[in-house]
């Protein structure tokens, strides 16, 4: 088949740590992927060897029909990657670090100033072009190390972690500079901790964990995997949370489970969005207050408690509260 | 385990990028990483102003403190004595900090990316090189100048005095080769700072400050037979004329041949080194 990247056999240890065991994976071309695990899962490590930058123990990974450690060159000619720590010269401008990574890719001056101006423009950082970068947001720099990834044009794009230590406004950012990117048919290959990011931009999840894969599909085969969304809401005392749990029983639809310690209520929503108004109309008119309501969905934490009996190592999974490293 | 992702009624969207990246030459990669390191120096002052200040301080204090007991220098005076020693040792000092600035390049991602790029991996190295012997020949340009300032004067040819300002960047370019391969070794930058145990003993243990007949015997042995003597009396003799030739007591060829091989032996082993350091980060 028209594979983008095959995998097989994949292992990698550094000392007495397996960062990958035996990973074997198949990706097709034109549908973005996300590769979602934990710190310490492994995704780092597998997209480092995409780009070349290390090599497997065991194992054979071929990117487009190129072989990455017989043949590195073919691979980085067709590759554009931004890794997790922004990898530009911060005493450089905006624009000096484009032109600098499209002269690197062989494009002559005129054009990489070309390059570069488009670049500029895509990530909207005109402005900010001809400031040095350690003058920039996190954001900016994360655009800019984005933009600079791109500036050959390349086939596959390898994003390690693209919104890990982002605040939300920087991270929709990003996400809007992704998606015009795939839609505009590159490629697109980025690792996460995070299920909502994995869900918005992707099209196709692999799930690894320890070193494995160990989960495949679309965001809903998954999260039909995992269960439903939650229903769920938090009241001022334990009476109110029991009233609330009865008006929600009565709905006949599953028994709501409670937590006296936290006054939460929640209830599985198959219909998700849908059953949200009937919940609040049915506790308007049992005139049971709550304190909030919220439609929930599963958390990286349930996937992996559903997928692999044990919690995803992060303690947050959501990106206002980062973890600044994976392996 | 193993899965594949098939995707059904996939379609095939032409790639943007499907003509690939040639990746620039051997010479324009090299270039472009030299600039960028070059302007990250000038954009850094306190780089350029931290190496140089040290070594204007050490200058004093040899000319001035210890100078006036320091004998047996013969009809060469301390000063022209000194300033050529000086000048070369200073290279050590000078181009040590590319081993801490390369190490710091590895740590900061900006070498993840260049890796990932279609250019040989000689040419991040060697465009690191080419800055870190810019930031050197500055050092060396400094030196010079206070040497003269503090009483140094050319008794030999001037072209003799061309050829050794030549020489001495040589010598520091063949250093850098050894601190880049040290500085990707090293795994950080504050490790990379410890290299200055490798800078010490090559300077003092040298002619660059006395004579080398003043030591133990024993360790004239390693001050005679190391790089730094050969290439501090290079270019001694260079600049200090017929006086300088009654203190050594030998032709400037003999000390030039094996100035030279060094040179050359620091490249050709370090620039493997450092690539084969890179390739396995």
């Amino acid at each position: 088949m028209d594979a983008l990247i095959e995998a097989d056999g994949l292992s990698k240890h550094f000392g007495k740590v397996h960062a990958l065991t035996d990973l074997t994976l198949t990706l097709p071309a034109g549908q973005p992927v996300a590769i979602l695990g934990p710190n310490g899962a492994g995704k780092t490590t597998f997209i480092r060897m995409v780009a070349t930058l290390l090599a497997p123990d065991t194992g054979t990974l071929v990117v487009n029909g190129h072989d990455v450690v017989r043949d590195p060159m073919a691979v980085r000619r067709m590759i554009g990657l931004a890794g997790q720590s922004a990898a530009v010269e911060e005493m450089m401008t905006g624009r000096e670090n484009l032109v600098m990574v499209a002269r690197l890719y062989g494009q002559g001056r005129a054009k990489a100033v070309a390059s570069g101006q488009r670049i500029l423009e895509q990530m909207d950082l005109v402005e900010a072009a001809d400031r040095q970068v350690r003058t920039y947001s996190g954001g900016m720099r994360r655009r800019l190390d984005l933009g600079a990834s791109l500036v050959g044009s390349p086939r596959l794009l390898l994003l390690d972690e693209p919104t890990t230590g982002l605040d939300p406004g920087s991270r929709n950012e990003v996400w809007d500079a992704v998606h015009a990117m795939s839609e505009n048919g590159t490629d697109i290959v980025l690792t996460t901790q995070y299920l909502d990011e994995a869900d918005h931009l992707a099209t196709a999840i692999v799930i690894v964990d320890d070193g494995r894969v160990i989960a495949q599909g679309t965001p809903d085969e998954l999260k039909s995997r995992v269960g439903a969304d939650m229903v769920e809401l938090h009241t001022i005392d334990v009476p109110t949370m029991q009233r609330a749990a009865e008006v929600l029983a009565s709905l006949g639809m599953a028994e709501p489970s409670t937590d006296p310690a936290t006054r939460r209520c929640s209830l599985a929503a198959p219909g998700g969005s849908k059953l949200l108004p009937i919940v609040v109309r049915a506790l308007d008119d049992a005139e049971v207050p709550v304190e909030d309501i919220a439609l929930r969905r599963p958390t990286l934490d349930e996937v992996f408690l559903a997928l692999t009996g044990h919690g995803a190592s992060t303690d947050t999974p959501h990106p206002t509260a980062p973890k600044e490293d994976a392996a | 385990m193993t899965l594949t992702l098939d995707q059904p009624g996939r379609q095939t969207r032409p790639s943007p990028g499907a003509a690939t990246n040639q990746g620039a030459s051997f010479l324009v990669a090299t270039e472009q990483v030299a600039a960028r390191t070059l302007k990250k120096f000038i954009r850094s002052p306190a780089l350029l102003i931290a190496g140089t200040a040290q070594g204007l301080l050490f200058l004093l204090i040899f000319r001035y403190v210890f100078g006036g007991a320091v004998g047996h220098t013969g009809g060469l005076s301390y000063v022209d004595f000194l300033v050529p020693g000086f000048v070369v040792t200073g290279v050590l000092f000078q181009g040590m900090s590319a081993a801490s600035g390369v190490a710091d390049d590895k740590e900061g991602g900006l070498f993840d990316r260049l890796r990932s790029l279609p250019i040989r991996l000689l040419s991040i190295v060697s465009g690191r090189v080419g800055a870190d012997t810019a930031l050197v020949a500055w050092g060396v340009i400094v030196m010079t100048a206070a040497g003269f300032a503090v009483g140094f004067r050319v008794t030999g040819t001037t072209a003799g005095a061309v050829a050794a300002f030549g020489l001495t960047i040589l010598y520091g370019f063949a250093f850098v080769w050894l601190f880049i391969a040290m500085g990707l070794m090293a795994g950080s930058p504050q490790a990379a700072q410890g290299l200055s145990f490798l800078v010490f003993p090559l300077s003092f243990v040298s002619s660059a400050y006395v004579p080398v007949s003043t030591m133990p015997g024993w360790m004239q042995a390693f001050a005679n037979n190391q790089p730094m003597t050969q290439m501090v009396n290079t270019v001694r003799l260079l600049t200090g004329g017929p006086q300088a030739q009654a203190l050594l007591g030998h032709p400037v060829s003999y000390y030039l041949v094996p100035s030279l091989l060094w040179t050359a032996g620091l490249v050709v082993v370090f620039a493997p080194i450092a690539v084969w350091k890179l390739k396995s980060t």
